[in-house]
């Protein structure tokens, strides 16, 4: 929303600096984004709290001229030398102005006003494209001496337009700054939806007004009507008062199509619109000075389509597969919602989006019929949205507009019309309001505010902020009934409007007068956290064990997660359907909500393999599983693990180098385990599509599985391009894993009686898991043996084919004593025995 | 035969300090205080002195022994010390060579900050409650004051689930916002299921909702189709607006600095009445103007506001009893504040040249 200075004094005395009322505004809530100087001084100095930009016009550098006769140039014919008067004395000025080309020695029936930059004077290139800064100095130019300008409207940083010289209004005083007679500021408003009242000058004006505690100067709202009654000719017939609340029309006979004036252009575009004609521009004006879109139609045309009669105005929904050709020349299909403004020969336009071109108003309009309605502003949004129109009315009217800006919007357009062109009003309106706005009266007490801003206020106090905003507040005991302004649609009734009106109030008050206090109300019952603390501590390990956390898209594709099955197995993958899947993806491939996080971590690791050899990652984060019968997915949390690349990485004095593999990420398993204290965790061979099937494990938590890991399947990795180094893969479902940390673990006391170490080598089949050896040991060993550690697995001639030799530290201890030789021996004896029994394992000498 | 002891103690304590090594002395030891030795020779042939000399020489002898033993254990200890000197010094390492390095693990940089976050506001009571990311246009939308076709769904481009709708609604969507955790939240704590009375006396709430988020956007520089906010809930009897501006400035300052500066500016959230933004005093220049705060001053921190009445009553709070505040903020924001990060799609990029700096 551009809001140009001038405009807002217009309607409210401003005595703070542009950056004053930037601020004050943003503090209220009517977010300044940016203020585009034009003319006016800029702030100097590194900090800003806004963005700006624009151009200074020095007092000094630029003046009102006169050009008192346009001579030609010796050398060029496209050139021509003007006299010009700047106040102080006369100059002879070169320009290229094609306006003035024609006049070359022709006597001037009066002087032309003008923009005019000094010598030294700094402004925009207006023969480069783009904003170019250049300073104007003396030089020659085709023999002659040339040293300032007559300035275009580029020149000056007021618009694009380069094509001719800026021609001022006769009575522009000659030697006036051309800041204090043009200058102007735009503030680029960003207004949140509660805000829609304030899409136009009037309003940013009230609230400035209220701000700055100042009275408001509202435009004048009488209307010349000179002409025939407007009743009989025309009329309105609205179907349905809950999607066109209000419908009015004024009619103005007799109009010259013509320019608009000078300061209206000025502010049309300074607005950011483009002035056409006084008629159309009139509209533009008062949309953006009430906030009212206005619709101007050619009388003429309607009378002809209406075989000569009065026409009538109809407002309704379109009919199935109705078409329009709009303003845009887009012919459109409409809605069945779409609310159309029609005569008796079928739609004239889109209500409160966009006119029609037949009955658009042309250079050959001489009779206007002007049309202010009030829509309903959630079938509006749908039609804006399905029709994807951006237009001025449809921004206003899918945001809301009071019905009562109607009658507001349609005198001020018909006495503008009046004023620019010459035009006769019709006397009276034709006004079919047959659901008049309930505007909501709110009872609030002082109690109210303090209830929710904390702080007391006098009722006086709150009646003063609340008027400045046009409520009308009424003393009721010790309440006040407070009516809300027939512009408002954002206050509600009962609780909610006391919230609304506390916001106004805290608004006024300013929100950093208000107190800074800490919570006194009761603190609620604390309670543990237990899956979040468990969560947090399984990062806390994985971190300590030397993994990176990464969190990725949660978004992916059905094609992605399939390139986790070999490629001749793919038919296995989930389908489409199996999918979580979104309506409207930005990309195809972030169609879908991810099923696993494998194919995220893959895209991980394949993106880091180009620069980091060694990666060693996890993620805790949900998938989304799709639940028969069920609008939701479950969303369940799991763990992934990812390791690839060195052991570690050189180092001067030698390092392990070799690629990390399957018990690189079982070790990981283990330490996790054991710093998050997991009781019986067991691991058995298992598969999984995306793993090699000879590497690959499912780890089990008290017996209950809680996911596979391995080495990632060499037809996946070769797809993948990731075959350098094996990759390691882990796939765990972490509420599962978590459910089985203990919230306290007890102590094993330390024993303070030596230990006994010795080493015990067994030969058994290679078909023996060494796990089921280990058991072995651990069960006939009992309970003084309390560390059992594997250092060596030898394969070779001396024990025999399909055979392995596993070598064991033992640790036998006792709480209570000290162990002999012959403890020790009896317990040696055991395990032997038992590995002999149960494994048919032989003693390696 | 005391002349023999004086000449047998001269010609050891000369012979020692030519002992220049371990060795050296070992074999010293051996001649000088030996069976074998010259002065252990003396002992056994005491016997056959005269008798009024053998106390004489004998004191003597042990004399002449301690001196030598004193003399020895003198030399050993000197050569130990000059052994150990160059020890030390031949062992000197070039510590300017790279250590060997653990590989080093580390949390993403977005859950340290949350971690920060929520610590802070743990101080304070409020306690964290995670719910889920596939959400129901109810609680996303329509019971945080937000209607189909409000305003407020322009400001929040929302992914929809292709699960039921007609092609403009759908009542499955991806959470534009941890907001729709604000009504599982306030019924857990009122027991509250959105019909019938209101709950009598429910007990207050302070509580703080973090997770991933999702909005319709083109992936840029500055816009993802994830991100995270941190949303706090207080509800109780009596929770000002002043309150809000109270607890929030104390995070400010827990959060960014003692001293930094806040400031609340009126704005707009469908789920709060009176709404604000809070901006910080820029931590990086002290609002003196930098880059980071585009020579503002000020950072854009968080949105708030007292919790709107419908949102209160829905979730099963009576608005004329009650009163809350609400707050979101968004941690890689922050994140990217704090550690002049330029890039928001780092964040999700699993890169490890951006974690590792973590």
């Amino acid at each position: 929303m551009l809001i140009p200075l001038s405009w807002l004094k217009d309607f409210v005395e401003i005595d703070v600096s542009v950056e004053e009322l930037a601020r004050r505004l943003t503090l209220a809530g009517l977010e300044v984004e940016a203020v585009r100087y034009v003319g006016l001084p800029m702030p100097q100095g590194p900090r800003h709290e806004f963005k700006i930009s624009g151009l200074e016009w020095p007092a000094d550098k630029f003046v009102v001229a006169a050009i008192h006769e346009v001579r030609p140039h010796p050398n060029a014919d496209r050139l021509v030398l003007c006299r010009l008067d700047d106040g102080e004395q006369e100059h002879i000025v070169l320009t290229g102005a094609p306006s003035l080309l024609p006049l070359k020695g022709k006597p001037l029936a009066k002087p032309f006003k003008v923009a005019y930059a000094r010598e030294g004077a700094r402004l925009y290139n207006g023969h480069a494209p783009g904003w170019e800064l250049i300073t104007l100095k003396r030089a020659k130019i085709r023999g002659v001496v040339s040293y300032s300008m007559v300035c275009s409207e580029k020149e000056l940083g007021i618009s694009e337009a380069m094509d001719d010289i800026i021609y001022l209004p006769d009575d522009a005083p000659v030697g006036t700054p051309l800041a204090d007679y043009l200058g102007d500021a735009v503030f680029d408003i960003a207004l949140t939806p509660n805000m829609a009242r304030n899409a136009n000058v009037l309003g940013v004006a009230r609230e400035t007004a209220a701000i700055l505690g100042k009275p408001l100067r509202k435009p004048s709202l009488d209307v010349l009507a000179e002409g025939a009654p407007i009743k009989g000719q025309a009329a309105i017939q609205i179907t349905n008062p809950d999607l066109n609340p209000r419908f009015m029309l004024g009619l103005i006979r007799d109009v010259e199509i013509g320019p608009s004036p000078f300061w209206v252009q000025m502010r049309l575009k300074l607005a950011g619109m483009r002035p056409i004609n006084n008629i159309v521009d009139a509209t533009n004006y008062v949309m953006l000075e009430t906030g009212e879109p206005l619709h101007a139609f050619d009388y003429d045309v309607l009378v002809e389509r209406a075989g000569g009669k009065p026409p009538t105005i109809i407002t309704r929904t379109a009919n199935p597969g109705e078409k329009l050709t709009t303003l845009d020349g887009v012919e459109r299909t409409l809605d069945d919602f779409t609310v159309l403004v029609c005569d008796t020969a079928g739609p004239l336009s889109i209500a409160g989006v966009m006119g029609g071109e037949e009955s658009e108003v042309t250079e050959n309009t001489r009779n206007v019929l002007l049309e202010a309605a009030s829509w309903n502003f959630i079938n509006i949004r749908r039609t804006v949205q399905r029709q994807k129109i951006a237009s001025e009315a449809g921004y206003r009217f899918s945001r809301g507009v009071h019905p009562a800006v109607a009658e507001v919007g349609l005198r001020r357009g018909l006495e503008l019309m009046r004023q620019w062109s010459s035009g006769t009003v019709a006397k009276g309106f034709l006004d079919a309001y047959p659901k008049p706005q309930h505007d909501p009266e709110v009872l609030l007490t002082a109690d109210d505010i303090a209830r929710i801003l904390g702080i007391r206020l006098g009722l006086d106090e709150i009646a003063d902020l609340l008027t400045r905003l046009e409520f009308a507040c009424t003393p009721e005991g010790d309440a006040l009934r407070v009516q809300t302004p027939p512009h408002r649609l954002d206050i509600g009734e009962g609780i909610i409007g006391k919230a609304d009106l506390a916001e106004e109030v805290a608004r006024l008050y300013g929100y950093d007068h208000l107190p800074t206090t800490r919570i006194a109300d009761e603190l609620p019952p604390q309670r543990p956290n237990p899956a979040l603390a468990r969560e947090e501590r399984l990062r806390d390990a994985l971190a300590g064990l030397g993994l990176r956390e990464v969190i990725t898209y949660r978004l992916t594709s059905p094609e992605w997660e399939a390139r986790l099955y070999p490629p001749d197995a793919r038919d296995a993958a989930p389908a489409e359907s199996d999918y979580v899947r979104l309506v409207n993806p930005i990309a195809q491939e972030r169609r879908v909500l991810r099923r696993s996080l494998l194919a995220s971590m893959a895209e991980v690791v394949v993106r880091n393999s180009r620069h980091s050899p060694r990666q060693a990652l996890f993620e805790i984060a949900p998938v989304f599983l799709p639940r028969e019968g069920d609008l939701l997915p479950r969303e369940p949390l799991r763990l992934a693990l990812a390791l690839t690349g060195p052991r570690e990485l050189p180092h001067w004095e030698g390092a392990d180098t070799a690629p990390m593999d399957f018990y690189d990420l079982k070790g990981v398993l283990e330490a996790l385990a054991a710093a998050l204290h997991l009781e019986d965790v067991a691991f058995r061979p298992a598969t999984h599509h995306a793993l090699h099937p000879g590497k690959c494990a499912e780890m089990l938590v008290e017996g209950e599985p809680v996911g596979v890991f391995g080495e990632l399947h060499p037809a996946v990795a070769h797809d993948l391009d990731l075959d350098a180094a094996p990759v390691l893969l882990a796939d765990l479902d972490a509420a599962v894993l978590l459910s089985h940390v203990p919230d306290g673990h007890a102590l094993t006391p330390i024993s303070p009686f030596p230990p006994v170490r010795e080493d015990l080598a067994v030969v058994v089949d290679e078909t023996v898991p060494a796990a089921e050896v280990e058991a072995v040991i651990r069960k006939a060993g009992g309970k003084r043996l309390v560390d059992v550690r594997l250092f060596d697995v030898y394969r070779g001639e001396q024990i025999g084919a399909g055979k392995k030799s596993l070598t064991y530290h033992l640790t036998y201890q006792d709480p209570e004593k000290t162990l002999t030789d012959k403890d020790a021996a009896k317990i040696r004896k055991r395990i032997i025995k038992a590995l002999t029994r149960e494994l048919k394992a032989q003693l390696r000498a | 035969m005391l002349e023999a002891l004086e000449r047998i103690q001269q010609e050891a304590l000369q012979a020692l300090a030519e002992a220049q090594d371990a060795e050296a002395l070992e074999a010293w030891k051996v001649a000088h205080l030996g069976r074998k030795s010259p002065l252990m020779q003396v002992f056994p042939q005491m016997g056959s002195l005269p008798p009024e000399q053998r106390p004489l020489v004998g004191r003597r002898a042990n004399e002449v022994r301690q001196a030598l033993e004193a003399a020895y254990a003198e030399r050993a200890e000197a050569l130990r010390q000059q052994a150990l000197q160059q020890a030390l010094e031949s062992e000197r390492l070039d510590i300017t060579l790279p250590g060997r390095r653990p590989p080093r693990g580390g949390l993403h940089p977005v859950t340290q900050t949350h971690r920060r976050i929520i610590q802070i506001f743990a101080e304070m009571g409020f306690q964290v409650v995670r719910s889920r990311e596939v959400e129901l246009d109810e609680y996303n939308f329509q019971l945080v004051n937000i209607p189909p076709h409000h305003p407020a769904r322009e400001m929040q481009d929302t992914f929809y689930i292709d699960h039921g709708g007609d092609g403009e609604h759908y009542p499955v969507l991806l959470r534009t916002h941890t907001t729709a955790g604000q009504i599982h939240a306030m019924r857990a704590a009122t027991g509250y299921t959105g019909e019938g009375p209101l709950p009598a006396d429910p007990p207050p709430l302070r509580v703080i909702l973090p997770g991933m988020v999702y909005r319709y956007e083109q992936i840029t520089a500055r816009s993802e189709i994830q991100f995270t906010q941190v949303e706090g809930l207080a509800v109780g009897r009596s929770i000002t607006f002043s309150d809000l501006k109270g607890t929030l400035t104390d995070f400010a300052r827990s959060m960014f600095g003692p001293t930094v500066q806040t400031r609340f500016r009126a704005s707009y959230f469908p789920f709060t009445e009176p709404s604000a933004e809070m901006d910080v005093e820029c931590f990086l220049c002290g609002g003196k103007g930098c880059n980071v705060c585009k020579y503002t001053g000020w950072l854009e921190i968080l949105g708030c506001g007292e919790v709107h009445p419908t949102v209160l009553r829905n979730g099963g709070y009576d608005p004329e009893k009650y009163t809350g505040f609400a707050f979101g903020m968004g941690p890689e924001r922050i994140t990217m504040l704090r550690h002049h990060i330029e890039d928001i799609r780092y964040f999700w990029s699993g890169d490890l040249r951006f974690l590792e700096q973590f």
